[in-house]
């Protein structure tokens, strides 16, 4: 209240608040990180960090004693607010930045010809060379494999919930469980499938078991975004078709699937890369194998986390180089799954609309 | 049947002018016979078609469902026949001996794990995720906001083993110093003490930094959809009345947005708890129960699963797949939780998360 009453000042004199010029916030940031630099450097701090962290906190020091002496408390909280959401935003790239930085500066070197096109076949532990050929192979046809089974599966069940279902108890019950199996541990789903096809069924070790454990984590990430885009397509485009006596199975695989189509696409490589990361089922039902296995459906694969998981598990420089590597690798390939899917969804995006 | 050419006779009935009469004939002649026969005809496959289509998608959905029982039934069904092999309390029995003859184990020091990293992200995690989504959607020039979004959506697909080699090789050696530091002046607060200063800090305390990394880009991408989805005219009302931006966003934002921001974060929990590559590269599996977090001790359900799995026979793999259903249990009812809440702000706000 008492913020209220001084603000409300005669109007002749002027008609803002007494304010803090626009470059204050700029100029209290240098004077921290020169505050900061200073007491780093004159305490002898070893940590690059600490010096950062100091120099964060004085400037939210700084900037909240002038802005109080300036401008009273209630901006001097507004002040300390903005400062603190911009030291939290800062804070979360750091490490953020820091892992790809890492992974690419420690990855980049290993990387050549020789490594995409070879196994680990014969490379012992603490010798250089070896590649991730036989991961990458095993990636590939794991991912495919799940992605036949998942996608086929995930879209129909998004057709069911947004053309038949509708708001129904099944489609209710559906719809919760979709939800709730995004949220499944991926290696809850591995011991699922080491339970169901390798104890009782007693199947061996190959890259199609963990191909089914991909598809289960896999499959509510397609229902879901496959179920946004369907529920994008308007009514209208329905309507007039089944108007023209279309039944309604045409209706939905000649003009509701097509309409949404850049958007389901998007949505099942969005799920891929999600999966192609997965480390944990791959190891208990894939695996791991240092030599080229061209089968997934016997003997046992590789694939890229796996191979990244081994190598660091090795223990030696040349090992942990090698993890460096798939990582980068494997990295890489999320990447660019995620910017062609996103870029296709922006190109197949209907003019006008925001997603 | 009878419908088309029912609708399609009066025109040629009604069809008076006489100058039109030669046409008339023709296309009462044709055109109800094409109607008729290329729509029964689509109506019969239609039928059919319909009847396959339907069935195969209803069929989908229902397979999703059994999926999701048959996961609970075949964990309960090994669980239970490890359990039953079991000479310890699998609650309360806190070391897990599958390898030796009398197999002992059970979950007590590894669920303690669990929670403990899964609160230490959430601590760390929660507030700095709030900062950013604010940032992005009320700080930022929305250029650079919109950029931001988009960067923390990449993020979010960066695979865990990736951040579990991070955490290992890299954050590791540098908590070092930190662990020093939270010994040295919070000590005294029983978590933060160490028994042995200076050991390699593969601790829950660290576990929990990573997790919290990891879970930060979910969390943040869902609060900040709801943050999006504030009504403009609550927040001009706000500024109208002269609050300033913090005072707008404490009560105009915040309010809007609480049910999200606690099942945004329920999301990173759930994901916070059953992630395993992450742990298992951090941390080597120790079975204490120790609250001091700074300790290089400690396991998660997760970890212990990865970590003992390749050592493991028979009824050693049962009891880990029984570590699993506590594990398939606790997420389930964190997210459906969380589901839940969303669902139920749905009905009155009409906001998709």
């Amino acid at each position: 209240m008492s913020s209220l009453a001084t603000s409300s000042r005669p109007l002749g004199s002027s008609l803002t608040e007494r304010r803090l010029p626009r470059w204050m916030p700029a100029a209290n940031l240098v004077l921290a990180v020169l505050l900061g630099l200073a007491i780093g450097a004159g305490f002898d701090l070893s940590s690059k960090l600490q010096w950062g962290l100091i120099a964060a906190i004085l400037f939210v020091v700084i900037q909240y004693v002038t802005s109080a002496v300036v401008e009273g408390r209630r901006h001097a909280k507004n002040y300390l607010a903005t400062s603190l959401v911009w030291v939290a935003f800062l804070l979360a790239l750091l490490p953020l930045i820091s892992v790809l930085w890492m992974t690419i500066s420690k990855g980049i070197g290993v990387i050549n010809a020789n490594f995409l096109t070879h196994s680990m076949n014969g490379i012992a532990i603490n010798q250089d060379g070896g590649g991730l050929y036989h991961a990458l192979i095993g990636t590939l046809e794991q991912v495919a494999l799940a992605s036949l089974f998942a996608a086929p599966v995930g879209i129909l069940t998004a057709v069911y919930l947004v053309e038949y279902g509708r708001g129904n108890k099944l489609s209710k019950a559906v719809s919760f469980f979709v939800d709730v199996m995004t949220g499944v541990p991926s290696i809850v789903a591995g011991l699922f499938i080491l339970s169901f096809w390798i104890i009782i069924l007693n199947m061996p070790f190959t890259g199609f078991a963990g191909a089914l454990a991909l598809a289960i984590l896999m499959l509510p990430v397609v229902v879901r975004s496959t179920e946004e885009m369907l529920k994008l397509v308007p009514n209208e485009l329905r309507e007039a078709s089944l108007a023209l006596g279309v039944p309604k199975w045409l209706t939905i695989t000649r003009v509701v699937l097509p309409t949404a189509l850049g958007g389901i696409v998007t949505g099942v490589m969005l799920a891929i890369a999600r999966i192609v990361g997965e480390t944990a089922p791959i190891l208990m039902l894939v695996f791991g194998a240092d030599t080229i296995n061209m089968n997934p459906f016997s003997n046992p694969q590789s694939s890229l986390p796996l191979y990244v998981w081994t190598e660091y598990g090795k223990g030696t420089d040349q090992s942990q180089a090698r993890a460096w590597g798939g990582a980068l690798v494997l990295i890489a390939v999320v990447m660019i799954l995620n910017l062609v899917a996103r870029g296709l969804a922006r190109w197949k995006a209907p003019k006008g609309a925001t997603r | 049947m009878e419908t088309p050419r029912d609708t399609s006779a009066p025109p040629g009935d009604q069809q008076p002018p006489q100058g039109a009469h030669t046409a008339t004939p023709n296309l009462a002649g044709s055109s109800p016979q094409r109607g008729r026969s290329s729509l029964s005809d689509s109506s019969r496959t239609g039928r059919r078609g319909d009847a396959i289509f339907k069935f195969a998608s209803s069929g989908s959905g229902v397979l999703l469902l059994v999926i999701m029982a048959a996961i609970a039934a075949f964990l309960t069904v090994r669980a239970i026949s490890a359990i039953s092999a079991n000479h310890g309390n699998f609650l309360t029995t806190a070391e897990w001996q599958t390898q030796t003859d009398p197999i002992t184990f059970g979950i007590a020091a590894i669920a303690l794990g669990t929670i403990i990293s899964a609160v230490v992200a959430m601590a760390l995690a929660v507030p700095v995720a709030l900062g950013i989504a604010l940032f992005i959607s009320h700080y930022a020039p929305r250029r650079i906001a919109q950029a931001l979004g988009y960067v923390v959506d990449l993020l979010a697909a960066v695979p865990s083993i990736v951040f579990g080699l991070w955490g290992a090789l890299f954050l590791v050696p540098h908590m070092i110093g930190v662990n020093a530091w939270l010994n040295q002046y919070f000590s005294w607060t029983y978590v933060f003490h160490q028994n042995e200063p200076g050991t390699q800090p593969r601790s829950l305390f660290t576990v929990g930094v990573v997790l919290a990394i990891m879970i930060l880009p979910i969390i943040t991408a869902v609060t900040r959809e709801i943050f999006l989805q504030v009504p403009r005219a609550h927040e001009e009302a706000a500024l109208a009345l002269g609050a300033t931006r913090w005072e707008m966003i404490r009560t105009a934002v915040i309010p809007f947005g609480r049910s999200g921001i606690i099942s945004a974060s329920m999301l990173g929990l759930g994901r916070a708890l059953g992630e395993t590559m992450a742990v298992a590269t951090v941390l080597s599996p120790s079975y204490v129960i120790n609250f001091h977090i700074l300790d290089p001790a400690g396991s998660t359900i997760a970890q212990n699963i990865a970590s003992q799995f390749g050592e493991s026979q028979g009824t050693g793999r049962d009891a880990l797949i029984a570590a699993g259903l506590v594990l398939f249990v606790i997420t389930l009812l964190v997210n459906g939780g969380a589901r839940l809440i969303i669902a139920r702000r749905k009905e009155y706000s009409g906001a998709d998360a």
